[in-house]
């Protein structure tokens, strides 16, 4: 026999605000969420003119198109022959790749010795199951050494073009500085919800996995598919997420600029010595300390372990600050 | 294995490492990091040199405890201690002779970036010297890349972002051509090493298999290196990139960057495929061709600007005109002539832009032509050290341009069909040359009036008020008079290295 409880009770109950939700009497996300509605990125007529102006400028005061013979007839040279230019190369290509030796055909000049050696001895040799892990890592370790700091330098490059510096406004005056820190606090946010609970419910569920599969994937790079590049993006993937979700007030709380340089020193320095080390000891033919482990076990293959780890911080620290540059021009 | 040996390796981890390290110093202190990064490889080049040249042999330093064909090896010869020693005295230079302009034009807080560019871009340099492999150096053309771009637009004012993108557009086409032909002259010898590869393109080359795929790749890798060091119809990122960007960014971009491409273009002329397969190829007639024309267009250009900085960068375009002439004569000599002149032009070039610098600080920082009158006399040092240069560019004895004209004429004598145009094209060239340095020149030295001078607020700049300048302009002088006067041991060293190369 079923309880009869009282009004207030029922109030409180799950299923009456289901019933409520269902029958449209009540929306469960009014005052929870904010519903700032998002702004129209909308074009100022101002800038608009000014950019036409400038445009128009360039054409007639700097290249003067209309008495300037030379520039005209170089466009117009210019556009038949980029095309001629294009059909002419790819014709050429495509030519030439009818010729290169036919695709997996077990005779072809690329499966030599190189391949053999790496397929029939990588495991013996650098300890990895993984051996396309044993390749980049421990056989070619050097080119891999360059790659990584092609990340670095491309993060910096970014830095350079994108970063907003205080120091400019803050030279101008103090009260300027903070306006335009404020400025681009509200810009970032202008065109987004703010606090969406769907983006951080999902955030709350999602991002612990995802971070703890990308360190899944650097770590067991050396076992089986993956490794510190590929680990490395789905860990960055991962912040970004939870940024978006939370806002750059949660994330400066443990990821600054200041974090990625120490990380990045700390990571591509550990990459330098290691492999210094084990350059140095097999030029000069002395025995590498560093032992093999047991094949398939987490600690093996020697360096290649910490060489993941490296790239994998690397790597992660690289996207997100992209992601962060792009959106804000600093952290 | 002496010690000394490992240097090359040290010094290309030295260096790399100074990267990261120089983001969390201030500027200050990544400057003398950088700095003495530099001089630290410059010293241990000279030793590998000294020692090379004791043991008269090539050797090769194995990258890790796997022997070539599997693992990474660097290789060192005369002419690559040679290169790496170069490069680092005049990236020296470099940099202490633009530190007064970086300190200007680069934000405070960005000034450390502009050191991990620096310290990147002299490590890919020396990879790209050294290494035997062609995938490790398609790697390093990456760094080289990446970092020539940070060089240009760190001075951030729209001319200079305008110029990085075009440098970026232009020669990521360049290294994605040089990808292409190594990933075919991958498939047909089924090497990345260079040595393995040239046994393989000589036995390829000889039954006459895969023809045409292995003259694809040989175009391909030869346009790309062209298009990424700016030979004549490639050419069109140049000015903006070195006539815009703050002077240490010009001299290091003008007098190594591009040079550090025609050296690997040596390599892949004389280890990776053979220099016998590239003469019978003919690329090299088409490298001859386009080498003349720039000869003669970059001068043209030259003379009808007005603008001085991008006037020195157009005769820039010149002077990779005549080194890719020199490849184009396809003979040894030719070749000699051309290394002589990487290192002769890359001396010259950056003198003539730090030179450039001093004169147009004394007439209040304009660039104009015609604002420098007179400014020979308010900048002593500098206007002595852009005769110098210019000399040295026109071909006066006792400079080192005119022994490498020199050496390109006497390589001309070599080859029978081109060298009724190897000479017809040089006298035009030193003659248009001549043309718009001397008009500098005599426009440096010709008295302003006084009322003028007041006017415009030029102001008369001592040797010791720039001291930096002064020193690395010195020395520049003492490079160029050096390489004029002495270029024997210089000529001899390149020709034992290139030697050790085949």
């Amino acid at each position: 026999m079923s309880r009869k409880i009282p009004e207030q009770e029922y109030q409180k109950t799950l299923s009456f605000r289901l019933k409520q939700w269902f029958d449209g009497t009540k929306d469960p996300f009014v005052d929870t969420v904010e519903m700032k509605p998002q702004k129209e990125a909308g074009r100022d007529e101002n800038i608009d003119w000014k950019r036409k102006r400038e445009k128009r400028q360039r054409i007639e005061r700097i290249y003067d198109l209309a008495h300037n013979w030379e520039i005209r007839s170089f466009n117009g040279f210019y556009r038949i022959f980029s095309g001629v230019f294009c059909l002419f190369l790819v014709a050429m290509l495509l030519i030439a790749v009818s010729y290169l030796p036919s695709y997996g055909h077990p005779e072809n000049p690329a499966n030599n010795e190189v391949a053999k050696r790496y397929i029939e001895s990588g495991l013996d040799e650098t300890g990895a199951v993984n051996i396309v892990t044993g390749m980049i890592l421990d056989y070619r370790a050097f080119d891999t050494l360059g790659e990584s700091h092609v990340l670095f330098i491309a993060t910096c490059t970014v830095l350079i073009l994108l970063r907003k510096d205080s120091s400019r406004s803050a030279g101008a005056g103090s009260a300027a500085g903070n306006g335009t820190e404020k400025d681009i606090e509200e810009s970032d946010r202008a065109y987004e919800p703010k606090n969406d609970v769907i983006l951080q419910t999902a955030a709350r569920v999602l991002v612990p996995p995802i971070i703890i599969f990308g360190i899944y994937v650097i770590l067991g790079g050396h076992l089986g598919p993956g490794g510190g590049f590929s680990g490395g993006a789905i860990i960055g993937a991962g912040l970004i997420l939870y940024l978006n979700a939370f806002g750059f007030q949660k994330t400066e709380r443990f990821f600054t600029s200041r974090t990625y340089k120490v990380l990045s020193v700390c990571a591509l320095g550990c990459y330098c010595l290691a492999k210094s080390y084990s350059f140095y000891t097999g030029a000069n033919h002395i025995e590498s300390v560093i032992p093999l482990g047991t094949p398939g076990a987490i600690l093996s293959s020697g360096l290649i372990l910490l060489l993941n780890i490296c790239v994998g911080i690397v790597v992660a620290g690289t996207m997100y600050t992209f992601y962060v540059m792009f959106r804000k021009g600093g952290y | 294995m002496a010690f000394v040996q490992n240097f090359p390796f040290i010094s290309i981890l030295l260096s790399l490492f100074a990267g990261p390290v120089s983001s969390v110093l201030n500027g200050k202190w990544a400057k003398r990091l950088n700095l003495f990064i530099i001089t630290v490889i410059g010293v241990m080049s000279a030793a590998v040199l000294r020692f090379v040249l004791g043991t008269g042999q090539e050797y090769v330093y194995t990258m890790g405890h796997f022997p070539a064909p599997w693992g990474n090896e660097i290789r060192v010869g005369i002419l690559e201690a040679v290169m790496a020693l170069f490069f680092c005295m005049i990236m020296f230079l470099c940099v202490i002779g633009g530190a007064l302009e970086r300190e200007l034009e680069i934000e405070e807080s960005k000034q450390n970036l502009y050191y991990i560019m620096v310290n990147l871009l002299l490590c890919s340099l020396l990879a790209l010297i050294y290494t035997n492999d062609l995938f490790t150096a398609y790697v390093f053309v990456e760094i080289n890349t990446i970092s020539a771009c940070g060089l240009i637009m760190i001075k951030q004012t729209g001319r200079t972002f305008e110029a990085a993108v075009r440098y970026m557009i232009m020669s990521l086409l360049g290294s994605g051509l040089l990808l292409l032909g190594l990933c075919f002259l991958y498939s047909l010898t089924g090497h990345l090493l260079m040595s393995n590869i040239k046994e393989q393109a000589t036995l390829l080359y000889a039954s006459g298999e895969y023809h045409i795929p292995l003259l694809v790749s040989i175009c391909l890798m030869s346009v790309g290196i062209a298009i990424k060091s700016a030979l004549y119809p490639f050419h069109t990122w140049l000015p903006d990139a070195y006539g815009y960007s703050t002077l240490s960014s010009a001299a290091i971009l003008s007098a190594l960057v591009s040079k550090g491409y025609i050296f690997l273009l040596v390599k892949i002329f004389y280890r990776v495929i053979g220099f016998d397969i590239i003469r019978e190829s003919k690329v090299i007639n088409v490298l001859f061709v386009f080498g003349v024309a720039g000869m003669i267009m970059g001068s043209v250009n030259a003379i009808r600007e007005n603008n001085i900085n991008r006037m020195i960068a157009y005769s820039s375009v010149a002077q990779i005109g005549y080194i890719y002439m020199g490849f184009g004569l396809g003979t040894t000599s030719g070749i000699i002539a051309s290394i002589y002149h990487i290192v002769s032009h890359a001396a010259t070039k950056s003198l003539l832009f730090v030179a450039a610098s001093g004169i147009t600080d004394a007439s209040a920082k304009s660039n104009n032509f015609f604002d420098l009158t007179g400014a020979g006399y308010r900048n002593k040092l500098a206007g002595i050290a852009f005769t110098a240069g210019s000399l040295s560019m026109v071909g006066f004895p006792m400079f080192s341009g005119f022994i490498s004209k020199l050496l390109f004429a006497q390589a001309a004598m070599e080859n029978r069909h081109k060298i009724m145009i190897t000479m017809i094209a040089l006298a035009i060239s030193v003659i248009l040359n001549a043309v718009y340095f001397m008009k500098t020149v005599i426009r440096i030295y010709t008295p302003e009036k006084k009322t003028v001078v007041i006017d415009k607020g030029f102001e008369e700049i001592g040797f010791w008020e720039q001291p930096s300048k002064s020193a690395a302009l010195v020395c520049f002088i003492a490079l160029n008079v050096f390489l004029g006067l002495f270029s024997e041991p210089v000529i001899g060293l390149i020709e034992k290295g290139l030697a050790m190369f085949s």
